[in-house]
């Protein structure tokens, strides 16, 4: 096997010793050094003793307990310098940091074995992979909040079954909003702690509620939000059935710090209505129920009936920048709306004034926009909505779609009112109004198209409520903190316009 | 309610939303999970099964305690016959064989005297006739790298004692040239032959002699205290079954008609033979994955094994299935001369050390073994870590005491692993491609990917529908 351009070092080291895989590493590191054709440093046990000899190397009379240290070196080469490798190689070596960072949990499972047994899973990865991180906290014992939305409903029917049978709570899926011991999860508003229990089959509806007791919490004892429980958009539809409701109701009922609770939710299936409550009436805690639809009451006229039960008057909803507002350009209403329950709300009310109106999300299925989403008749558009969210942000984060729409609106001469929402808190973008007041002035230039906002959001938001109404009334403006309030001033915008009537 | 530190997993403005409140917040470093796997991985996750079906599975798989009982021929304990072969990993034909396989087989037919010369076998093992193939699995049997028994060959016997369930392994015959790695010339086959005429009967006589049955599992617990992972280090488990057995070899060796030569000649192979527990270490995983079979919708993995060809995995919810993927060449060092190009891919039922949560599972407590790619002690620390996303629960009797005696990461969760993408590590030896080579390296390994996968969509069909 050796060639004449090479030499052969072989040398004992008796009462050396290493593991045969670092020596293993140690010739395969020598084997790296210039010069060296092959290196086989070992034990000198039978079977390395058979290796050396395969390789052609003679090995002298040893015991396996003699370190064997073998090269095979390019003609001229330095002896020396391979056996400083060996040596090197041979050297103990200290990592040198002391890193022992544990990496990161990668499983919802895995995160919650570092928690304490209360952990609570906020989960908003998408929604084809929602259900499998849920289901890991379900099964762990902890309550879940899924932001995520597109999670297929058989799924929330599995997840919200499995924690029922564990007395585990699903906040969700698609569940925009939740606030638990005063920590806002999702898109949740700052609100001043009362004693006052939320269940909420609606993100927006139940902001609006945190919005108006808040305001109405400044000057009345007593007016607070201890939890709002989010259940998810879909809780109280005939498919879903209300589970996630039912052990929201049952964990405040039980709370002895919650005296009153208070149930929204977008329009329900009324078997699940009904249902609801004879259910809430068996409950020691009464239960105000604001369950949107035909004929219900408003969220605005829901918080007054719980400030009502509480023994309070409400108070004027307030409204800034009426000034700015001129009558209808046109004869249609514009609503463009990033809150889903905000815009079932106007639309109701709408309905009852102006006749059945077209939306993305219709009251029924014949009113449904197409893919255009303005045509020629009143039009409501939740941009929140699964289908305009697939493969994008929330309009929440991500005003771009909005804001578009709002121009072509503008640009449509049948424009009379554009009514708008825009929703602060935790999660929202850090200053929205500042993405939406110039929109705002563009979509006035031509002409004064009035311009409604419903503005929902404390003075302990991380955006300041009060800043944020100040830019937009500069834009040009009508800021209302009531949903309600800003819905009848554009029907009452609308309904005095010529061509009001159809 | 009152607790209020918060799991985030999905957008990173969430969990910053929540930390903004002055909130403890743990991040979960989610990813993609394997293509195409999101509709299988939501029909299991909401299988009602599956919770108390693993929660069954990891329960009887961690109940088990493995007792050597006996020493016997595989004719005697398997029934095996004459022509009668058994081998590593998932089910293989002959055409398909690797080298090493195929060595291993040959030389296992002239050790039964089908052929004289090891090497007239290929033919026999072609024509089909007479001969057949089953692998070991199938036969309550693990065999490490080709897992090739025959019927002479004698088997260790453990046993279950709670249900009288049995499985079997071979005995170890040490490194290097020798016919689990695929080497069949004189000298394996004559120690091979020493075997069964002196080493099998005299461990026979000593396990019979043994007052009390040896503890296997208890071993293990106090070997992976003491530097072995029980896959590719033994050591400490070797040393401690002699301790177990040399007694009895020397007086019941005697009255069972061997000399003091016997007696010395088989001590001296064992302790001269740092893999030999290894032999008993398998079939003491297969005994507690083999409780842990048959469970509806249980997403466990209940055997790894590789024939040299095909990697297969078999899973608790789906019977005796076996989901099958190219096996891959390990990563690691090479004996000698030898290079990956030498190399056969991956082979041997000893994944049943992985699948039961040791071997490459327990590298924390076995940092050597880590240096077989180069690596350091934070990465055996890191490993052990990291093989913890996959499983289902920690074995209390095997802890690590480097981790704050933390339990070895146990019971692979199929769906865990399409999650992350985070696959079993397993450590391994290498065997060289060419039939009659024997062992070239060791290193490290992992299954093919795309086998879980395929083993969810069988669970994922088996879902009952609502």
């Amino acid at each position: 096997m050796t060639t004449p351009l090479t030499t052969d070092h072989v040398e004992l080291r008796s009462g050396a010793y290493a593991d045969s895989v670092t020596l293993l590493q140690v010739s395969r590191s020598v084997q790296a050094t210039p010069g060296v054709v092959t290196a086989q440093v070992a034990m000198a046990t039978g079977l390395n003793l058979e290796v050396l000899e395969g390789m052609g190397f003679t090995v002298p009379a040893s015991s396996p307990n003699d370190m064997v240290v073998a090269l095979r070196l390019e003609e001229g080469a330095d002896a020396a310098q391979a056996l400083a490798a060996v040596d090197a190689a041979l050297a103990p070596t200290r990592p040198t940091s002391g890193d022992t960072t544990v990496a990161p949990p990668r499983t919802t499972t895995a995160a919650l074995r570092r928690t304490g047994a209360g952990a609570v899973a906020l989960v908003s990865v998408p929604g084809a992979s929602a259900t499998v991180e849920a289901m890991d906290a379900l099964e762990a014992g902890h309550d879940v909040m899924a932001f995520s939305d597109n999670v297929p409903v058989a799924e929330e029917v599995a997840l919200k079954t499995y924690a029922a049978s564990r007395g585990a709570l699903v906040m969700g899926p698609d569940c925009g909003t939740a606030v638990i011991d005063g920590v806002g999860l999702g898109f949740a508003n700052t609100v001043r702690p009362g004693r006052i229990g939320l269940v909420a089959a609606s993100g927006t509806g139940c902001q609006q509620l945190l919005a108006l007791l808040h305001h109405a919490g400044a000057s009345l004892d007593g007016v607070g939000v201890r939890h709002a429980l989010g259940v998810g958009g879909r809780d109280l539809s005939a498919a879903v059935g209300g589970l996630a409701t039912r052990e929201a109701l049952r964990r405040l009922d039980a709370d002895p710090d919650v005296d009153l609770v208070v149930v929204v939710s977008k329009p329900p299936a009324p078997d699940v209505a009904d249902a609801l409550a004879r259910e809430s009436d068996a409950l020691g805690t009464p239960v105000e129920l604001g369950l949107l639809g035909r004929g219900q009451r408003d969220l605005t006229a829901v918080a007054e009936a719980v400030l009502a039960r509480l023994g309070h008057e409400a108070p004027a909803w307030p409204v800034h920048g009426a000034d700015n507002t001129g009558p209808a350009t046109g004869p249609l209403l514009r609503g463009l709306f990033v809150g889903g329950t905000l815009c079932d709300e106007s639309m109701l009310m709408a309905t009852d004034v102006l006749g059945p109106v077209r939306s993305n999300i219709p009251l029924s299925e014949e009113l449904a926009l197409g893919d255009e989403l303005l045509v020629d008749d009143h039009t409501f558009v939740d941009f929140g909505d699964d289908a305009l969210t697939q493969g994008r942000a929330h309009p929440m984060i991500d005003p771009t779609l909005r804001n578009e729409q709002l121009a072509r609106a503008a640009a449509d001469p049948a424009t009379g009112v554009i009514l708008l929402d825009l929703v602060l808190g935790h999660g929202a973008e850090p200053d929205p109004a500042a993405l939406l007041a110039p929109e705002i002035v563009a979509a006035r230039r031509e002409r004064p198209v009035p311009v409604v906002v419903s503005l929902v959001g404390t003075d302990l938001d991380p955006q300041g409520l009060e800043a944020q109404r100040d830019a937009l009334v500069a834009a040009g403006a009508e800021v209302h903190l009531s949903n309600a309030s800003a819905t009848r001033r554009a029907l009452e915008l609308i309904s005095r316009s010529e061509g009001a009537a159809r | 309610m009152t607790d209020t530190t918060i799991v985030s997993v999905g957008a990173d403005m969430f969990a910053d939303a929540v930390a903004a409140q002055a909130v403890d917040v743990e991040r979960v470093d989610w990813r993609p999970p394997m293509p195409g796997t999101e509709t299988d991985l939501a029909a299991v996750a909401t299988d009602p099964r599956r919770p108390e079906a693993n929660r069954r599975a990891v329960e009887a798989m961690l109940g088990v305690t493995a007792h050597l009982v006996d020493v016997a021929p595989a004719s005697e304990v398997l029934g095996l016959e004459k022509g009668q072969f058994l081998h590593a990993g998932p089910p293989i034909e002959w055409a398909r064989t690797s080298g090493p396989l195929r060595g291993a087989l040959m030389g296992g037919a002239a050790l039964e005297g089908l052929v004289d010369d090891p090497e007239d076998a290929a033919a026999l093992f072609e024509s089909g006739s007479n001969v057949s193939l089953e692998p070991c699995h199938h036969r309550s049997a693990v065999g490490p790298m080709a897992g090739v028994v025959t019927p002479s060959m004698w088997m260790w016997v453990l046993e279950d004692r709670a249900t009288g369930r049995r499985t079997y392994c071979s005995l170890n015959e040490g490194l290097g040239k020798v016919l689990r790695y695929g080497a069949y010339n004189d000298e394996v086959l004559t120690r091979l032959r020493w075997m069964g005429d002196v080493l099998g009967p005299l461990l026979q006589a000593a396990v019979r002699g043994t007052e009390e049955a040896t503890d296997v599992t208890g071993i293990l617990t106090q070997m992976l205290q003491m530097g072995d992972e029980a896959h590719n280090r033994n050591r400490a488990g070797t040393l401690m079954l002699l301790r177990d057995l040399s007694p009895a070899m020397v007086s019941a060796g005697s009255d069972a008609g061997f000399d003091g030569k016997d007696v010395a000649d088989v001590l001296r192979f064992v302790g001269g033979n740092d893999h030999f527990f290894l032999n008993l270490a398998m079939p003491a995983c297969k005994l507690a994955l083999d409780a842990g079979r048959d469970v509806p919708g249980s997403t466990m993995v209940v055997a790894m094994a590789r024939n040299g060809t095909d990697f297969g995995i078999q899973v608790s919810g789906t019977g005796d299935e076996w989901f099958t993927g190219p096996a891959q060449v390990a990563e690691g060092l090479f004996l000698g001369d030898y290079g990956p190009d030498d190399a056969n891919p991956d082979i041997g039922d000893s994944a049943i050390t992985e699948t039961a949560g040791i071997g490459g599972f327990a590298m924390a407590t076995a940092p050597a073994i880590v240096r077989l790619v180069g690596g350091s002690v934070p990465d055996a620390l890191a490993t052990t870590r990291r093989m913890h996303e996959i499983t289902l629960a920690e074995n209390p009797r095997w802890s690590v005491p480097v981790l704050e005696f933390q339990g070895t990461p146990t019971g692979i969760d199929v769906s865990k692993v399409c999650r992350t993408g985070i696959l079993p590590q397993i450590n391994t030896g290498m065997a060289g491609a060419v039939a009659g080579v024997g062992q070239v390296g060791a290193g490290l390994v992992t299954p093919p990917a795309e086998i879980f996968p395929k083993a969810l969509a069988a669970l994922a069909a088996r879902v009952p529908t609502a």
